[in-house]
C-alpha cells in the first residue's frame, strides 16, 4: 500500500500533464466534432450531429487543402525515399570524407523550418527588381522565367516539394545509412564468390536486408507528409488559402485561430478526417509490408 | 594470360569510374544542402543598396558589411524574440526532464499495482498525433487566460511519453545489486535516484535534453496559436512576422541577417554534439 502511494506520487506530474493535455483532449475532440453550431464565446451549441463533417467535406478550401496534401505526399514520399536510398548507398561505399558528408547531410534536421524557408523563398522568388537565383538556371534551359512563389500552381507545388524533400532527407539518410552499415559483410563476400552482378547483389541481398527499415521510413514518411504545414507557411506566408497552397493541417489551424478562426468544431471534424486518412494509409502500408518485408 | 590482365584492367577502370561517380553524386547533394546556408550568409553581408541593384544576383560580394545585423536588431524586436525563445527552451526542457525522470524511475524501479497496464496505456499515447489534441489544448489555454504567457506556451509540452520510455529502458540496465546495497545502507528511494541513477544515466539525459532543445527552438505551430502579442513571440514567429511585415521595406539582407542569427545556435549545438544528436534521432526522433 505504501509502495503504491509512493509510485503514484512519482508518476503524478506525468499523469496530470498527459491527462490534461492528451487524454482529455482526445475525448474532447470527438465531442467537438459532433457539436453543431458551436460558439466559442458563449461555449454553447445548437445540436448534435454530422453537420460539421458535411460542412468541412464541402468546403472548397478543405478540398483544395486535401488535393494539395495528396499531391505533396505522392511526390515527396517516393522521391525522398529513393533519393535517400541512393545517397545512403553512395555513403556506405566510401571511406574517405564519409563523416564530413554525413555531417553536412544532417544539417537541415537542426535548422529552423521557418528561417530556412525564407531563404528558399528568396532563392525562388521573382520580383520586379530581380529574377532571383533559381531563375538564372531556368533561363539556361528555357527562355521564360517563372515566379515560383506567387506564380502558377505547379511552380509553387514544385518549390514546396523541393523544400519538403530537403527537410525530410536527413532523417531518412541517417536511418538508411545505419541500416546498410549493419548488413553482414559475409553475405556480400558469399555473393562475390558466386560472381553475382552488382544489380543482383543489390536486389537479392541489400534490399531484403534493409527492407524493415525501408518500410519503417515509408510508413513514417507518409504520416509526416500528410501532416505538412510549416514548410508551406515558410514559403507562402500564413494566408495559405489565398495562396492556394493550404494543407489539411493548415486548414485545421485556420479554423481555430486568426481571421478565419473561432470554429473548433470544424477544426475537430477536419482533424478527425485527417486522422482517418492517415490511419487507413498506415494500415494499408503495414499490410503490404507484412507481405514484402524480409524478417 | 594476357586476356585476363585485360579483363582485370577493365574491371579496375570500371571500379574507378563508379567511385568517381559516387563522389560526384555525394558532392552534388552536399552542395544542395549547403547552398541555402551559403546564400543566407552571403545575402546577409551584402549592403541594402548592393543587393537591390543586382538584377542577376552575384555569387560573392567584394564589400561585405555587418550593417544588416545592426538593422535586424534595431528595426525588429529580435533580441526580445531570442530572450523569449531562450526562456521557453530552458524552462520547457528543465520541467520536461524532471517529469520524465520521476515517471521513468517509477516504471523502472518501483513496484506497484497495475504497473504493466499503466505503462501500456502510456505507450498507447505515443500514437496520438498532435493535431488531434491541439484543438482542445488551444481552447483550454485560452479559457484559462494563459494566452501570451509562458505558462501557456510551456505546460502542454512538458510530458513526453517517448522520453519516459527511453529513460526507463536506460534505468532498467542499472544492476539491481546497487539498489539492494543502497537499501541495506538505508538510502531513501529519492536519494538513490539522485545520487546513483542520474549520474549513471547522464548520457541518455543529455541526449534527451538536446533533442528537446532542438524541438523547442524550432517550434512554430503552438507558439503561433497561443501568442499574438509581438512581445511574446518566439524566433519562428518572429521570422514569420518579419517575412510578412518586413523591416518597413523589402529589406532582404536584414531578413537574411535575422535568419543567420536564428539558425546559428542550433548549428553550433549540432557541431558540438554531432554523434549524440544523430544517435538520439535514429533512436526515435522523426521529422517529416
Amino acid at each position: 500500500m505504501k509502495n503504491n502511494l509512493k509510485a503514484f506520487l512519482y508518476l503524478l506530474p506525468a499523469l496530470v500533464f498527459l491527462g490534461v493535455f492528451m487524454v482529455y483532449p482526445l475525448a474532447d475532440v470527438l465531442v467537438y466534432s459532433f457539436e453543431e453550431g458551436y460558439n466559442s464565446a458563449s461555449q454553447t451549441f445548437s445540436g448534435i450531429g454530422l453537420r460539421n463533417y458535411s460542412f468541412v467535406l464541402r468546403d472548397p478550401y478543405f478540398l483544395q487543402a486535401v488535393k494539395n496534401t495528396f499531391i505533396l505526399v505522392m511526390i515527396t514520399v517516393p522521391v525522398s525515399t529513393g533519393l535517400a536510398l541512393v545517397i545512403s548507398l553512395g555513403l556506405n561505399s566510401i571511406k574517405k570524407l564519409k563523416n564530413l558528408f554525413q555531417t553536412i547531410y544532417f544539417l537541415p534536421y537542426v535548422t529552423n523550418t521557418l528561417a530556412v524557408g525564407l531563404v528558399f523563398m528568396i532563392l525562388f522568388k521573382k520580383t520586379p527588381y530581380s529574377d532571383g537565383m533559381v531563375n538564372i538556371l531556368v533561363r539556361l534551359f528555357s527562355g521564360t522565367t517563372v515566379d515560383f512563389i506567387d506564380g502558377p500552381y505547379w511552380a509553387k507545388m514544385l518549390v514546396l516539394s523541393i523544400y519538403t524533400v530537403w527537410i525530410v532527407l536527413p532523417f531518412k539518410i541517417l536511418i538508411l545509412t545505419s541500416a546498410l552499415g549493419s548488413v553482414k559483410q559475409d553475405y556480400y563476400n558469399a555473393a562475390k564468390i558466386d560472381g553475382a552482378s552488382s544489380w543482383r547483389v543489390f536486389s537479392r541481398i541489400t534490399v531484403p536486408m534493409i527492407s524493415p527499415m525501408l518500410f519503417y521510413l515509408i510508413i513514417t514518411g507518409f504520416i509526416g507528409a500528410f501532416k505538412a504545414y510549416s514548410d508551406s507557411v515558410a514559403l507562402f506566408g500564413t494566408n495559405l488559402n489565398a495562396a492556394g497552397m493550404n494543407t489539411i493541417v493548415g486548414y485545421i489551424y485556420d479554423m481555430l485561430y486568426g481571421d478565419s478562426g473561432g470554429f473548433p468544431s470544424y477544426a475537430s471534424a477536419a482533424a478527425l478526417i485527417l486522422f482517418a486518412i492517415v490511419f487507413t494509409i498506415t494500415v494499408v502500408n503495414l499490410m503490404i509490408s507484412r507481405k514484402r518485408v524480409h524478417h | 594470360m594476357k586476356n585476363k590482365t585485360h579483363a582485370e584492367k577493365r574491371i579496375g577502370r570500371k571500379r574507378v569510374a563508379v567511385r568517381t561517380l559516387t563522389y560526384i553524386l555525394l558532392a552534388v547533394w552536399a552542395l544542395a544542402v549547403l547552398f541555402p546556408f551559403y546564400w543566407m550568409l552571403l545575402s546577409s553581408v551584402k549592403s541594402y543598396g548592393a543587393y537591390n541593384s543586382e538584377y542577376v544576383p552575384a555569387f560573392y560580394t567584394v564589400a561585405p558589411t555587418l550593417e544588416n545585423y545592426v538593422s535586424a536588431f534595431r528595426e525588429a524586436p529580435l533580441a526580445k524574440y531570442f530572450l523569449n525563445t531562450l526562456i521557453f527552451t530552458l524552462l520547457t526542457t528543465g520541467i520536461m526532464l524532471t517529469v520524465t525522470v520521476l515517471a521513468a524511475f517509477a516504471f523502472a524501479r518501483l513496484e506497484f499495482k497495475g504497473k504493466n497496464i499503466v505503462f501500456a496505456l502510456f505507450l498507447a499515447l505515443m500514437m496520438i498525433p498532435n493535431e488531434l489534441v491541439i484543438i482542445t489544448n488551444f481552447q483550454t489555454i485560452t479559457s484559462a487566460g494563459m494566452r501570451n504567457t509562458f505558462h501557456g506556451l510551456i505546460l502542454p509540452s512538458v510530458a513526453s511519453v517517448f522520453y519516459i520510455y527511453l529513460l526507463k529502458e536506460n534505468f532498467e540496465q542499472i544492476p539491481d545489486e546497487l539498489y539492494k546495497a543502497a537499501k541495506v545502507d538505508g538510502t531513501s528511494d529519492f536519494k538513490y535516484l539522485v545520487k546513483v541513477m542520474l549520474p549513471i544515466a547522464r548520457p541518455t539525459l543529455i541526449t534527451i535534453a538536446i533533442l528537446k532543445i532542438i524541438e523547442c527552438w524550432n517550434s512554430y505551430v503552438w507558439p503561433r496559436l497561443i501568442t499574438d502579442e509581438k512581445a511574446r513571440f518566439l524566433v519562428s514567429n518572429g521570422i514569420q512576422e518579419i517575412r510578412e511585415n518586413g523591416f518597413g521595406r523589402e529589406n532582404v539582407p536584414a531578413m537574411m541577417a535575422a535568419v543567420v542569427l536564428v539558425s546559428l545556435p542550433l548549428i553550433v549545438l549540432f557541431l558540438i554534439f554531432r554523434k549524440r544528436i544523430m544517435k538520439g534521432v535514429s533512436m526515435g526522433g522523426t521529422k517529416g
